[in-house]
């Protein structure tokens, strides 16, 4: 369904971030990428919905080479991949349901999304998501009233209301703590899974692709060093990925590393 | 490092000075001397006269003596219709001096814009700018006659220049996160204007507007000096007439008109987050 061909893309004049990218999904699974900063993840989702713009390759959704579309053709095809960003990106000075509901302006004329004018259907849906994300009872307050948790579940429900064919999501729960971190990956693989949405999603933490991905891909200098199965993701693969990063440690021994902190 | 308590040094001395703002000495006496040169010739090419102080002094106080107390019976309607022409004046070419600033400020935001665009807004707003209101106000009058309509083109400018140019600049300080959130939602370009740009820039263009209500209705009264209509008129009839009563009641009014505006305005603004 998604595909990606020989993907470069550099910034400035920079060494390139991503170097000739191939990939493609497979089935509904949630696929986790990983790999240390700078790797190309970012630059890798962002290529896909166009956020950045690619040097050279392909990127078919359907066949459709993504790459190629402008104007209305390229909102058609973005209105159909959600988007979930590590920094929630939700336009803090309206309501929750204003920012659900703005996953909707990709279908609605621009009066209507301007005015607020939202087709019943809509309103419906945005609500039962808020119920399923489980903040109905913040529908009129104001974003930045709300906690990051909170912030992200909305931008879950944002993205999920686009009813997208594929989600992707950039570090979603970077910004958070832990336990809410935790939190907000469960839900993102419990909605997806039951939605059957594929999803691509960048963490930063291995045990968590780990443990909710069902195919992992390896990132390191702008090639895919590894994809597989979680369980086939060994200490010797993630010493590739991670080799010459200060990351290596904390990823091969998170536990370790709470512990020492833990202590006094 | 502790000090010894009885408040001596010990260890190495330092020698500390504060750096001068210009490190060489010749260039700084130089241009101090430069200046200074500069001042006394301007003024003596500008015969500052003490004597005509001091001739003006007695004349001064006639004017202060006939303007106390102040008479507000004489002329009282034409100082009453004239507040509410200013008033008028002010309220009109603010509202549509915003309205045009919306588009033009939007246009001269570097991060939304297009490049064509962004210097055809850059170029109006500093044009709308780099002239004064008694400029404008002199133009206007020239090319509309003398009258309300001349002052509302005037602060209509007035207000796009400096209403244009903060709202450029806050719509260049938006999270740029909000506006991908939307592109990669599918919005269209003036979707995501109007849903993304303008909540985060509205606290600013509210509380832009309710200041340059304030500063357009002290403009308005200076305007009318120069013929375009409203409470200046009047003020400047009243000091053709000698009829300084009626001209110190006119501004004892301006004052008090101000102080109200002002104070709501600075409430409106603090309500505004």
């Amino acid at each position: 369904m998604l595909e990606i061909k020989q993907l470069v893309k550099s910034y400035g004049d920079g060494q390139p971030v991503l170097k000739g990218l191939n990939f493609a999904t497979e089935g509904k699974a949630l696929t986790a990428v990983i790999g240390s900063s700078g790797a190309g993840k970012s630059t890798m989702l962002r290529c896909i919905n166009r956020l950045v713009t690619a040097d050279s390759g392909e990127i078919l959704f359907d066949g459709t080479d993504l790459l190629k579309l402008r104007g209305k053709a390229l909102q058609n095809a973005r209105r159909q991949i959600g988007m979930i960003f590590q920094a929630y990106n939700l336009v803090d000075r309206l309501t929750v349901m204003e920012n659900v509901l703005s996953g909707r302006l990709g279908y609605v004329p621009f009066l209507q999304g301007a005015l607020r004018r939202f087709s019943q259907d809509d309103i419906d849906h945005a609500y039962q998501l808020l119920q399923r994300v489980g903040l109905s009872q913040y529908v009129n307050q104001r974003c930045d009233e709300l906690s990051g948790g909170e912030r992200q579940r909305v931008g879950v429900a944002r993205a999920l209301m686009q009813d997208p064919r594929i989600l992707l999501a950039d570090e979603p729960t970077a910004s958070l703590d832990p336990k809410t971190s935790e939190r907000i990956m469960e839900l993102i693989a419990r909605l997806t899974e039951e939605l059957h949405l594929p999803v691509l999603i960048n963490l930063h933490n291995v045990a968590q692709a780990k443990h909710y991905a069902a195919r992992i891909v390896g990132l390191k200098d702008g090639v895919i060093v590894f994809d597989g199965k979680p369980r086939d993701l060994t200490d010797d693969v993630l010493e590739q990925i991670y080799t010459g990063h200060e990351e290596l440690e904390e990823q091969l021994h998170p536990h370790d590393e709470a512990v020492q902190e833990a202590a006094p | 490092m502790t000090r010894p308590a009885d408040g001596s040094s010990v260890g190495t001395h330092y020698a500390w000075k504060r750096p001068h703002f210009i490190e060489n000495p010749f260039v700084r006496f130089g241009l101090l001397t430069l200046a200074i040169g500069y001042l006394l010739y301007a003024m003596s090419s500008l015969e500052v006269d003490l004597q005509r102080i001091a001739r003006g002094i007695p004349r001064a106080i006639q004017i202060f003596s006939g303007a106390i107390p102040p008479n507000f019976a004489a002329r009282g309607s034409l100082i009453v219709s004239g507040f509410i022409e200013s008033i008028q004046i002010t309220l009109l070419a603010t509202a549509a001096g915003v309205l045009l600033s919306i588009p033009f400020g939007f246009a001269a935001a570097r991060n939304i814009s297009i490049l064509p665009f962004y210097g055809l807004g850059r170029a109006i707003i500093i044009v709308a700018r780099s002239l004064h209101p008694v400029v404008l106000g002199v133009l206007f009058v020239k090319a509309v006659g003398f009258g309300a309509f001349a002052g509302v083109l005037t602060l209509v400018i007035y207000t796009l220049g400096f209403v244009g140019k903060l709202l450029a600049e806050a719509v260049e300080e938006i999270k740029y996160g909000q506006i991908e959130a939307l592109k990669s939602a599918g919005a269209g370009y003036f979707t995501v204007l109007a849903y993304a740009v303008v909540p985060q820039i509205m606290p600013r263009l509210i509380g832009l507007t309710m200041y340059q209500l304030d500063i357009n209705l002290r403009a308005s009264a200076v305007i009318g000096l120069v013929g375009a209509g409203g409470i200046g008129n009047t003020l400047n009839s009243a000091f053709g007439r000698y009829d300084y009563g009626t001209a110190s009641a006119i501004l004892l009014v301006m004052i008090g008109i101000i102080l109200v505006v002002e104070t709501i305005s600075g409430k409106l603004r603090r309500f505004t987050k």
